[in-house]
């Protein structure tokens, strides 16, 4: 009953053994941090197979054009660790394209209007996916599959299906635009400083009392309701942020591919894709955000090099059908080896009288271990 | 089956035998009931439009609509129920379509071949599916999105428009009646019986309710898990590809694209789920599920002749499955154990 669980636990946090490059080492061989060493192969392997790609101004226009990728699967990072998925990125991306289209045109006073009204119509529709899920109880894979399919046919019935609109040159800028007379790499594309803002917008956000419970919330949705986190609240934030993160991907992709209504198609499962190749687990608790960016990074990647191979285009999806299937396998194979317990006693039996006892106070003594308390930092 | 005596329940001596539905409708009877009030709005909204619901040729659309949805439901249900998803049942239904529509070439002799050979590559495919799913332990929704790529890669290397063509003799499947009611309806109510007397009667049967609700408990209790697991998957994968013959049977031509047109992994997902079954896996019915198909037909067949614009029918697609799911989602989680009449006290969340 009271055993403690301490030689268990040591294991699980190698960072205190080793040395810098031990660490390294330690994490590389996590799925989060192996898609890192994949993404340098593939720009590798890229740069192998046509030195062309090797010459950094053209690196860096790459990495911008696989920006609003990469921020849709940051979004998706939340969600998925969240527990829950969100299908609805590509149809809110859709809506965001054809709104600045439609509404902004070419007109520049309604640029600043119009991009508040994308990112408050992306909020709104990350609350109603968020609250049907949390609230409702509807699945969230039928939710936002749910909003996929009314939001995408509103979208072409409003604007009839076809391309519709131009809007104005400054908006463009946002997703085609660059910084020139850069050292080294010559341009900075603004969608990448776009994505390097929100990089370390959501690493300090995973960092913060949200982010750790959210992820809590994702591992054990029980266990962190009993410790006293609003799940509703927590999981309808993460829906908000995806859609938000939609809408910025939206935003970028108006300039960099036009408007029309099947912008943004397949978007969703090229994000789900993207954040599970960053070893992010579907199901929640485990992952981390950049692990994402950087999956999503080895997916563009990877597109590129069968391009620079001359793969014909038809075997592309193939070939990431392969590549996401062994990666998942190799991750979930490395997971359990990490976290699996040596061979050892059955953790206690959870004693029914303690959840009756941990009701009055949350300041139970210490020395009568509620159950969960064992499985909470799992 | 037996319905094991919870022993922690206060049971009373002369406790009445068994007690099913313990308070109201249960999850079926609610889809049964929405389905029963789509019918009457449908034929009231039909009638406004001046035309009968319930003439021959109408219902026969209906029915028509439901049998390739539904044979693919049925298999989803299988997966769904099991804890896992199958998103490459659209490709599985093109590929089968193409390959036997190749191999018939307009040749009546050719069919049995044509049938093996399609329906074993399906049922392959499923097989694969199925052990990437619970021997390499990669979550069913990334399995088969992989496969579902993988299989859409090839269609597209080696198809580009329609493909082969169907003898008129295996062609009068999709075009026979008994009655008002399609011969391809029949054979999709035939397998969605084959799978009640599965899931009701047989071991594998009751194994894959017992993986789809805990896995680990299963484990534990001594079923090998991947057995149930495998089992869903290939049966899956063969209805689909029954799906795609019967598509082809229409068709009369291999069409490369006709299961992703369809949407047939998303909508027969919410199909399932519409049906009451648990999107977590572990509790459900096929007849839910059928039902929940027939909602779909008749909701397609209303806005068709009220000439709904064809993207506002999304847009009330997508409120229809949320607002019925929601109906019953909230219930159905807090009796979750709902194959245990009376859950003990200890198990309800505080």
């Amino acid at each position: 009953m009271s055993t403690p669980t301490v030689p268990y636990r040591s294991t699980t946090v190698p960072q205190h053994q080793h040395g810098l490059a031990g660490r390294v080492a330690a994490s590389v061989s996590t799925p989060g941090g192996a898609v890192f060493v994949l993404a340098f192969a593939l720009l590798v392997a890229t740069i192998f197979a046509n030195s062309n790609f090797g010459d950094p101004g053209y690196l860096i226009r790459f990495l911008g054009r696989t920006a609003p990728i990469a921020i849709a699967a940051i979004g998706q990072y939340y969600v998925i660790v969240s527990g829950e998925f969100d299908l609805s990125m590509g149809a809110v991306i859709a809506a965001q394209v054809v709104i600045a289209g439609d509404y902004i045109g070419d007109d520049q006073s309604r640029i600043v209007p119009g991009l508040v009204l994308m990112l408050a119509l992306g909020a709104f529709i990350g609350l109603v996916n968020g609250l049907l899920t949390t609230l409702l109880r509807v699945p969230s894979f039928i939710v936002t599959l749910a909003t996929m399919l009314a939001l995408a046919g509103l979208v072409r019935y409003l604007s009839g299906g076809a391309a519709s609109g131009y809007p104005h040159d400054d908006l463009r800028q946002l997703g085609r635009g660059v910084v020139e007379n850069v050292p080294v790499v010559e341009v900075l594309p603004y969608p990448l400083i776009i994505l390097g803002v929100l990089c370390v917008a959501a690493v300090w956000l995973m960092r913060r009392p949200f982010g750790r419970t959210l992820v809590a919330v994702g591992d054990n949705p029980d266990a962190a309701h009993v410790k006293g986190a609003r799940v509703w609240w927590v999981k309808t934030r993460a829906f908000m942020i995806s859609s938000l993160a939609a809408t910025v991907a939206g935003i970028l992709l108006v300039g960099s591919a036009g408007v029309h209504p099947s912008v943004g198609q397949g978007y969703e499962f090229r994000a789900i894709t993207a954040v599970v190749l960053g070893g992010v687990v579907l199901g929640g608790g485990r992952g981390w955000v950049l692990s994402a960016v950087a999956g999503a990074f080895a997916l563009e990647q990877l597109f590129t090099l069968l391009t620079v191979l001359e793969v014909d285009s038809t075997w592309r999806d193939s070939v990431q059908g392969v590549i996401i299937i062994a990666a998942v396998a190799v991750a979930a194979r490395a997971w359990t080896v990490g976290r699996r317990p040596s061979p050892k006693a059955p953790p206690p039996e959870p004693a029914r009288p303690a959840s009756v006892t941990y009701e009055p106070t949350p300041g139970t003594p210490p020395e009568q271990p509620t159950p969960g308390a064992n499985t909470g930092g799992n | 089956m037996t319905s094991p005596t919870a022993p922690t329940a206060p049971s009373a001596p002369d406790r009445p035998p068994v007690v099913r539905r313990p308070a109201g409708l249960t999850s079926t009877g609610i889809v049964l009931v929405i389905l029963a009030v789509a019918v009457v709005a449908g034929a009231v909204l039909t009638a406004i439009e001046g035309r009968n619901f319930f003439s021959t040729g109408n219902l026969r659309d209906i029915l028509t609509i439901t049998s390739t949805l539904g044979l693919i439901a049925i298999g989803q249900t299988l997966v769904i129920l099991v804890g896992s998803l199958d998103l490459s049942v659209p490709f599985v239904a093109s590929l089968t379509g193409v390959i036997a529509a190749g191999i018939m070439a307009g040749e009546t002799g050719n069919v049995p071949l044509a049938l093996v050979v399609a329906l074993g590559l399906a049922a392959l495919i499923g097989l694969v599916n199925g052990l990437v799913v619970s021997l390499l332990r990669v979550h069913g929704f990334i399995a088969t999105l992989g496969m579902g790529l993988i299989i859409s890669g090839y269609i597209a290397t080696n198809y580009q428009g329609s493909h082969g063509s169907a003898p008129r003799s295996f062609r009068l499947i999709g075009i026979s009646f008994i009655g008002p009611i399609p011969v391809s309806t029949l054979l999709m109510l035939g397998c969605a019986l084959l799978a009640i007397v599965l899931l009701r009667r047989t071991r594998v049967g009751h194994h894959l309710y017992a993986v789809g609700g805990n896995a680990e408990v299963a484990r534990l209790s001594g079923v090998r898990t991947w057995v149930p697991v495998v089992t869903a998957h290939v049966l899956c994968s063969l209805l689909a590809g029954f799906a795609g013959l019967l598509l082809l049977a229409r068709l009369s031509v291999g069409n490369p694209t006709i299961g992703s047109q369809g949407q047939y992994d998303l909508m027969s997902i919410a199909a399932v789920v519409l049906g009451g079954t648990l999107l977590a896996g572990g509790k459900g019915h096929i007849t839910g599920t059928i039902a929940g198909v027939a909602i779909f037909a008749v909701m397609d067949n209303v806005m068709g002749a009220l000439q709904t614009d064809p993207f506002l029918r999304d847009v009330v697609r997508g409120a229809v499955i949320v607002a019925a799911v929601a109906v019953y989602a909230r219930r159905e989680i807090d009796r979750r154990p709902a194959r245990f009449d009376a859950p003990s006290p200890a198990r309800r969340r505080a």
